[in-house]
C-alpha cells in the first residue's frame, strides 16, 4: 500500500445522498437534452453506434453534431471504468495508486505556468534611520525548458508532492510545436522519479512520447503495468462542447490502455451557471461525456474524472481560485466522481495573487483546507502557482509543501479508539500525581513518531521583519544544490538515438 | 559493571529522559531496564564518587540534550524529561553531596509564580530546568504573596530567587518582593530574576530586578551569570 499522500478521515459531504442523486440525474437529463455539442465526426460515431442520436448542425466553419447520449451508455461507460487507477514512476515506492472507493489524497503542480518567477534578496537602506534590510526582489521570467528541468527537480526534493504535472510552458526558441512534447515529456522523465502527467501539444507526438516511455519501463507490457506517464485531454469546451482534436488524442490515449484524465474547466459566472446546482449539473455532465468516449473506445480502460469547475470574476471574468464557491464546486465534484466509483482529479492551491506574500498564503490555504476534506484521489495546480495560473514561483512550491504536511495531518484519524483508553487514564493519573502536572514526557514519542505537527518552518527570528520568503529562498536554494536522479545513460543513450526531435542539450551525458 | 560503562548508561539514560526503570525512553525497548535513579545507585554502590557521577554522568548527559536542542534534534519535552532524570538522579545522590558538603549544587533558588497569578507552566519548566543544569531549587507553587517568598529566601538561605508572572495585572507584584528584600536586608544576598509574557529586560531594570529570562534557557544562563559574578556560592 502506498504511503504516499493522506488518508483523509471521514470525507466531508457537502451533498446529502438525495442531493447527490439529484445532480446526477440533472446531469442524464443534460446529456440527453439538449445533448453535446461534438465537432469530431469519428467520436459522433461512436457515440451512435453505442446508442446516442445524433443531428448535423454546422457552427461557424465547422462541422458539428448535436448529441443526445442515453442514460443507458453514460452507465455503461461508468460500470466499465475502473475503481482503481495507478500513476505509475520510474521508482515504484513513488506511485500513485488511486482507489475511487477509498480516500487517499495526492497532490500534485500543474499546469504550464507562462511566467517563472525568480526571487533575489537585495539590501536596502532605511531612508528613514539609516538601517540596511534585506527584501525579496522579484522577477517575471518566460517558462524555459530550463526552468522546467528546475521544476521536475524541486518536485523531486519536496516530500509532500506526489506527482509531478508539467508546470511551466516552455518557450524556448527552439522549441517548436513538433518537439514540444517530446522535450518535455524527457525534461520531466529525467528529473523526476514521481508520476509523470501531462497533455500532448501534437497528437502526432503522442506516439513518440509513448515509445520514450517504454524505452525507460522495458517495453508496452511493463508501461501498462507501470504507466510513468498519464495524460490529461481538455476533451470538453464549456458548455457541453467535444473539441475536435482533443477528441482524437483521448481516443488514441484511450486505446492504448494508458491513464487519461478527462479534464473540464467550466467558469462560474460565464461558461457555466455559477450556483452550485448548475454548475454541478454541468461539470459533472461534461466529464461523463468524455468518460463515455474514453470507455467506448477501450472498455475499462484507466480513466479520471477530472473536472476543475472555477468561479468568474466578476470584475474581468479571468478564472478565481482562492473563493468559496470555487471550494463548494470541487467538493461536490468529489462527491460525484465518488458515487461513480472513478477517481478524480480535483484542484486546490492556486493563488489569484501575483507574488508570494499575505494574500497569496490566504488564498491558497483556504482551499489547501476546503477541498481535500471531501478526499477527491488528486489535487492538482498546487505548489507555487500564482496570478490564477499564470506564474509559477519555485520559492512559494516550497513554502506550500509545507502547507500541505499541515493539512495532510489536520484529516488523519482521531486516534480515539477502544484499544486506547486505558493507556490514556494511566497516563492522565500519573501525570496527576507528579510534582508538575506536566504531560511533555509523553509528548516525545507522537514527536518522534512525526505525528506532532512541528509548526511553519519559515518564520524568521527578526521582530520587525517578515522573512517567510527569504527563508523559503534560502530552502530552495539549499535543495537545488541536491544530485539529480537522472535516467541511466544507456536509457538515454537509446532515447536520443530513436526519438526524434529531443534536443541535445537535454541530454545529460552528452559531451 | 565497569565504572565507564555505567556511566555512559547513565549519559544515554538522561538523554532517553528515564528517571526509572519504569519509565520509556524515546526509542524502544528501554521498558524494565534500568533508568537513572538506578544506575546512578549501582554507580554509588561500586564506590564512584558523586563528582563523577555528576560531572561524567548527569551533567555531561544534559550537555549533550542542550547540544541536540541547539541543533533541532531535541525539543523542549525532550529537555524536561532529560532534566527530570537528571533530577531523579540527583536524589539518590543527596545524602551523599551533603556528607561531601556539595548540597547546594549551583545555588539555592526559591521559585514562586508571583500574588493573584496562577499559571505555572512557564515557572514549572523553569524549576525543572534549574534542577538538570545542577541548582537546587525549592519551588513554592502559584500565586504566592512576596512575604512568603521573602521568608522562604530567608529560611532557606537562597542566593536567587525567580519569579514568574503571566498577566500585565500581577507583573507589578513583583516589585513587591524586590521591595521585601530590601526591607529585610537581604537584597545584596539575593539575587532576583523574572520571566513571563509580559516581562521584559526593561522591566526588570525597572522594578530592581538582577535579571530577565525571556525562556527557560536563558533564565538558566541569566541565574549561572549572577551566581558566578557576584551571588554567595
Amino acid at each position: 500500500m502506498s504511503e504516499r499522500g493522506v488518508v483523509v478521515s471521514k470525507p466531508y459531504e457537502r451533498l446529502s445522498q438525495e442531493q447527490v442523486e439529484l445532480v446526477h440525474q440533472t446531469s442524464l437529463d443534460l446529456l440527453e437534452t439538449p445533448g453535446i455539442l461534438c465537432y469530431n465526426e469519428e467520436a459522433v460515431a461512436l457515440l451512435e453506434k453505442a446508442g446516442a442520436t445524433a443531428k448535423k448542425t454546422r457552427e461557424g466553419e465547422h462541422d458539428a453534431w448535436w448529441v443526445s447520449i442515453p442514460e443507458k451508455v453514460v452507465q455503461k461507460a461508468l460500470d466499465s471504468a475502473p475503481t482503481k487507477v495507478t500513476l505509475g514512476a520510474r521508482k515504484p515506492e513513488n506511485q500513485v495508486v488511486m482507489d475511487a472507493e477509498g480516500s487517499r489524497v495526492y497532490f500534485g503542480t500543474g499546469s504550464e505556468t507562462n511566467y517563472w518567477l525568480e526571487v533575489e534578496p537585495e539590501t536596502f537602506v532605511s531612508k528613514q534611520d539609516g538601517r540596511e534590510q534585506v527584501f525579496p526582489v522579484m522577477k517575471k521570467n518566460r517558462g524555459s525548458l530550463e526552468y522546467l528541468c528546475r521544476s521536475a527537480h524541486l518536485a523531486e526534493q519536496l516530500e509532500n508532492l506526489d506527482f509531478f504535472l508539467r508546470n511551466v510552458n516552455v518557450q524556448d526558441s527552439d522549441i517548436s510545436g513538433e518537439n514540444k512534447d517530446v522535450n518535455v515529456f524527457f525534461a520531466a522523465l529525467n528529473y523526476t522519479t514521481k508520476p509523470i502527467v501531462s497533455g500532448v501539444a501534437d497528437p502526432e507526438q503522442l506516439e513518440n512520447v509513448v515509445a520514450m516511455a517504454e524505452i525507460i519501463t522495458g517495453g508496452r507490457e511493463q508501461l501498462i503495468k507501470n504507466p510513468i506517464v498519464t495524460f490529461i485531454t481538455s476533451v470538453i469546451k464549456s458548455p457541453l462542447q467535444i473539441v475536435d482534436e482533443t477528441a482524437d488524442k483521448l481516443m488514441a490515449i484511450s486505446k492504448l490502455g494508458l491513464p487519461v484524465i478527462i479534464s473540464t474547466s467550466p467558469q462560474g459566472g460565464s461558461t457555466a451557471p455559477i450556483e452550485e446546482f448548475g454548475m454541478a449539473a454541468q461539470v459533472n455532465a461534461e466529464t461523463l461525456a468524455g468518460i463515455v468516449i474514453n470507455q467506448l473506445t477501450n472498455p475499462g480502460a484507466p480513466v479520471i474524472y477530472g473536472a476543475v469547475p472555477v468561479r468568474a470574476r466578476m470584475d474581468d471574468l479571468h478564472d478565481m481560485y482562492g473563493v468559496p464557491e470555487f471550494c463548494h464546486y470541487n467538493m461536490i465534484c468529489a462527491q460525484m466522481a465518488r458515487y461513480y466509483k472513478v477517481p478524480c482529479y480535483s484542484t486546490a492551491g492556486v493563488g489569484d495573487a501575483k507574488v508570494p506574500g499575505v494574500q497569496a498564503a490566504v488564498e491558497k490555504m483556504f482551499t489547501y483546507t476546503a477541498v481535500p476534506s471531501s478526499a477527491p484521489d488528486l489535487i492538482h495546480y498546487a505548489f507555487g502557482l500564482l496570478d490564477k495560473t499564470q506564474t509559477f514561483s519555485p520559492e512559494q512550491a516550497v513554502l506550500e509543501n509545507h502547507q500541505i504536511a499541515m493539512v495532510k495531518s489536520l484529516y488523519r484519524e482521531s486516534g480515539v479508539e477502544a484499544g486506547e483508553a486505558g493507556r490514556i487514564k494511566s497516563m492522565i493519573e500519573e501525570v496527576m500525581n507528579s510534582p508538575y502536572r506536566l504531560y511533555a514526557r509523553f509528548a516525545r514519542k507522537m514527536l518522534r513518531r512525526g505525528e506532532i505537527f512541528p509548526g511553519f518552518p519559515f518564520e524568521g527570528d527578526l521582530e520587525e521583519e517578515d522573512q517567510t520568503l527569504l527563508a523559503a529562498h534560502d530552502k530552495l536554494k539549499e535543495l537545488e544544490k541536491q544530485q539529480p536522479e537522472h535516467l541511466s545513460e544507456d536509457i538515454c543513450k537509446r532515447i536520443f538515438e530513436q526519438i526524434p526531435g529531443l534536443l541535445p542539450r537535454l541530454n545529460p551525458y552528452a559531451k | 559493571m565497569l565504572k565507564e560503562e555505567l556511566i555512559k548508561r547513565i549519559v544515554e539514560n538522561v538523554l532517553q529522559g528515564r528517571r526509572n526503570k519504569d519509565d520509556e525512553g524515546i526509542e524502544e525497548d528501554y521498558a524494565g531496564k534500568a533508568g537513572v535513579a538506578e544506575l546512578v545507585q549501582e554507580a554509588l554502590d561500586n564506590g564512584i564518587d558523586t563528582n563523577t557521577i555528576l560531572l561524567e554522568g548527569l551533567s555531561k548527559g544534559m550537555e549533550q540534550v542542550g547540544e541536540k536542542y541547539e541543533t533541532g534534534e531535541y525539543f523542549i519535552p525532550d529537555m524536561l524529561t532529560a532534566a527530570e532524570a537528571v533530577e531523579a538522579g540527583m536524589k539518590v545522590m543527596e545524602p551523599h553531596l551533603a556528607s561531601a558538603g556539595e548540597s547546594e549544587g549551583k545555588g539555592k533558588v526559591i521559585m514562586a509564580t508571583v500574588e493573584k497569578d496562577l499559571h505555572d507552566i512557564g515557572k514549572n519548566l523553569v524549576s525543572i530546568m534549574l534542577k538538570g543544569a545542577g541548582f537546587n531549587v525549592v519551588d513554592l507553587g502559584i500565586d504566592v504573596p512576596a512575604a512568603r517568598i521573602v521568608e522562604a529566601a530567608e529560611q532557606e538561605k537562597a542566593d536567587l530567587v525567580g519569579l514568574s508572572a503571566l498577566l500585565n495585572t500581577t507583573m507589578v507584584n513583583m516589585e513587591n518582593v524586590v521591595k521585601e528584600l530590601e526591607k529585610k536586608g537581604l537584597r545584596d544576598k539575593v539575587k532576583v530574576i523574572i520571566g513571563g509574557a509580559p516581562t521584559s529586560d526593561d522591566f526588570a531594570a525597572e522594578i530592581g530586578a538582577d535579571g530577565y529570562g525571556k525562556d527557560a534557557f536563558a533564565a538558566i544562563r541569566v541565574a549561572e551569570k549572577l551566581l558566578q559574578s557576584g551571588g554567595k556560592s
